[in-house]
């Protein structure tokens, strides 16, 4: 691939790209445009957050009371530098969202990071050696199944509350919601890779392989992985909606983030206790941008279904 | 069938098995109970006559077994808070949260259904492909986000709707009902569309999605070759057989719609056993978490097993195969 690629001049290397299935797919899906469009600007705006954020709302120093409660600049009283107003603190609340959606973000792929690894190894094992193993790993994933995840995600949450103590809580917070989201997942993923690798392991090549003397952890990793790939891939992408949308369920319910750590489910959480108060402002742009957030991922990852694997609808 | 059944009760067995197991070991493990009920300045005396008396020094497997017969009886011990028997607790709590998911459920088939067999009908139409990239936004609006919302627009700014609790109830037997009263009701619509908004997109997409099937088949262009209306076919050939697995999808949404309403319940302050459960976790309740746990794995083996019944009543070609594990349960 590198050869034809470093052979090639880039235009062409560009064009093949611009060519190419799944590009012509993107084209032709609108929602996909958008969908992609909104979460590349969002995922910049959170990544460049300390250059393209107004202010830096943790910087204590440069927090000014006299700055505090004003409202979005195109209501009367807002001013400039900020756009949607400022919280309790004089923050900046479009910089606090911007660095809240960093977190988010973070904890959002750092979660289907974990419940991808884990399920896609645990669901190769099962479809690959089937037999006694892979009985207990699919009726573990079956148990899991009985409960929906958002359940056992808050009694992680709310159990490492209870364990842990005061002091080491909000050092854990962010390893705990990332434990609870991605263990809460992992059986999606071993159910469809499992689903996949029966259905592979009967091909030709798996056969080839295995007489060309390769061992069930090079079959398994250098010939089923890449091939159930693409399923894998699309549910990562949806999956990634969820463990966004989880985690500011679970700091909006009190069992994830502490405020100290701001993520747009702790910002809503603390901006609801100001929506009777008159400081709107606060829980509504928090939650308008988790919207946008989990609208635009599901948007590609609705293209990226389609695109990728027209099996599962 | 009754090897699916028998499978169905073994999987029941295991998954009750694993739940009553981690639900001891939290009221063994997590937190102590006997400061949890004496406080923290009892004297060690009075520790030790607790101890006793709740079998505390026991062999763990000797709890573990009287854990489980006073859980078959209903009996889960004293919430440490409330200092009252859980099961009551939770008894009074169920009728909040059934109201609440049972009217999201009708919200959501009321509005999702004509929705979908729109969309199927003038698939060919614009209207179609907006209404589709609508459900996709429909099913990412996070529900305690959407009743944030509906609580500042008709709250907050209207002042048509009050913003939390349940309203008056009228007290039936052992029920409490909210929908007999005219605070009750104003109190639920926004609770309730808050859970219904991603059930609407869902049912509308599973609506279309199957319809699209059924208008592919031969005995719709029979229909229409016949010279019978495309309303008459639309809507009684082609719907009655769309329904069967909207009926089967509708009884794990209502799974879900219970599940959802514990963050929902959070928001509006919904006197039911979402928020119980979310208090008990917030204070280490740990009889009321180990209760809400067991019932909660009842509850949803036995939509599952329903959901799978109907399955294989309404589809013969299941039958074969022998039974199926509730795939569509996210």
């Amino acid at each position: 691939m590198s050869d034809t690629a470093l052979a090639a001049p880039s235009r062409s290397v560009l064009s093949r790209i611009w060519r190419s299935d799944l590009a012509v797919s993107f084209r032709r899906n609108p929602g996909a445009i958008v969908g992609g469009a909104i979460l590349l600007l969002l995922a910049a705006g959170a990544l460049f957050a300390p250059w393209v954020a107004a202010t830096d709302p943790y910087d204590l120093a440069t927090l000014s009371l006299l700055d505090s409660r004003l409202p979005p600049i195109w209501i009367d009283g807002g001013t400039w530098p900020y756009l949607l107003g400022t919280d309790t603190q004089g923050a900046d609340l479009l910089s606090l969202i911007l660095y809240g959606m960093r977190t988010s973000l973070l904890v959002g792929l750092a979660a289907v990071a974990l419940s991808c690894t884990l399920g896609s190894l645990l669901g190769l094992i099962a479809g690959y050696f089937g037999g006694r193993v892979g009985g207990v790993i699919m009726r573990a994933a079956d148990i899991q199944f009985t409960f929906p995840a958002i359940i056992l995600a808050l009694l992680i949450g709310g159990i490492a509350q209870a364990v842990l103590p005061a002091s080491l809580q909000a050092t854990f917070a962010l390893p705990v919601v990332v434990m609870a989201l991605g263990l809460s997942h992992w059986p999606h993923f071993a159910r469809l890779v499992r689903g996949g690798v029966l259905v592979e392991k009967k091909k030709d090549y798996v056969a080839a392989a295995r007489l060309a003397g390769r061992g069930s952890a090079s079959i398994m990793v250098r010939q089923l992985l890449p091939n159930v790939m693409n399923v894998i891939f699309v549910l990562a992408t949806l999956d990634v909606a969820f463990a966004v949308m989880g985690e500011a369920t679970l700091s909006f319910l009190g069992f994830g983030l502490p405020p100290t750590e701001p993520s747009l489910g702790t910002l809503i959480r603390s901006g609801y206790s100001y929506l009777f108060a008159g400081e709107w402002w606060l829980v509504i742009f928090p939650g308008l941008t988790l919207m946008l957030v989990i609208v635009a991922i599901n948007l590609v990852g609705d293209w990226l279904r389609d695109a990728l694997n027209p099996r599962i609808h | 069938m009754i090897a699916f059944l028998a499978r169905r009760l073994v999987h029941g067995a295991l998954v009750l098995l694993v739940v009553s197991l981690l639900a001891f070991a939290l009221s063994a493990f997590v937190g102590d109970p006997v400061a949890s009920i004496l406080g923290l300045n009892a004297t060690p005396e009075d520790r030790a006559v607790l101890r006793e008396r709740l079998n505390l020094d026991d062999p763990w497997a000797s709890r573990y077994l009287s854990f489980v017969t006073s859980a078959v009886q209903g009996e889960f011990g004293m919430s440490y808070s409330a200092q009252r028997p859980v099961i009551d607790l939770v008894l009074e709590r169920v009728p909040a949260t059934l109201e609440l998911a049972g009217v999201a459920l009708a919200f959501s088939l009321l509005i999702g259904l004509p929705i979908g067999v729109y969309a199927a009908v003038f698939r060919h139409n614009w209207s179609s492909g907006a209404v589709m990239m609508l459900s996709v936004i429909g099913v990412s609006l996070p529900s305690f986000v959407v009743g944030i919302l509906l609580i500042f627009m008709f709250s907050v700014r209207l002042g048509w709707l009050p913003s939390f609790g349940r309203g008056e109830v009228v007290d039936i037997g052992w029920w409490t009902t909210g929908l007999l009263t005219v605070s009750g009701l104003t109190s639920l619509i926004m609770p309730a569309a808050a859970l219904a908004v991603g059930q609407v997109a869902l049912i509308a997409r599973l609506v279309r999605a199957e319809m699209l099937e059924v208008l592919r088949t031969d005995y719709i262009r029979f229909a229409r070759a016949r010279g019978l209306k495309p309303r008459v076919i639309n809507l009684s050939h082609a719907l009655r057989n769309t329904l069967i697995p909207v009926i089967t999808v509708s009884g794990i949404q209502l799974g879900f719609l219970v599940a959802f309403a514990i963050v929902v319940e959070a928001v509006f302050q919904w006197p039911g056993l979402g928020l119980l459960f979310l208090q008990a976790l917030g204070s280490t309740d740990v009889p009321v978490i180990s209760a809400f746990l067991l019932l909660a794995a009842c509850f949803f083996l036995v939509i599952n097993t329903i959901v799978d019944l109907l399955y294989l009543v309404a589809d013969p070609r299941l039958r074969v195969r022998g039974g199926l594990s509730s795939e569509a349960a996210l």
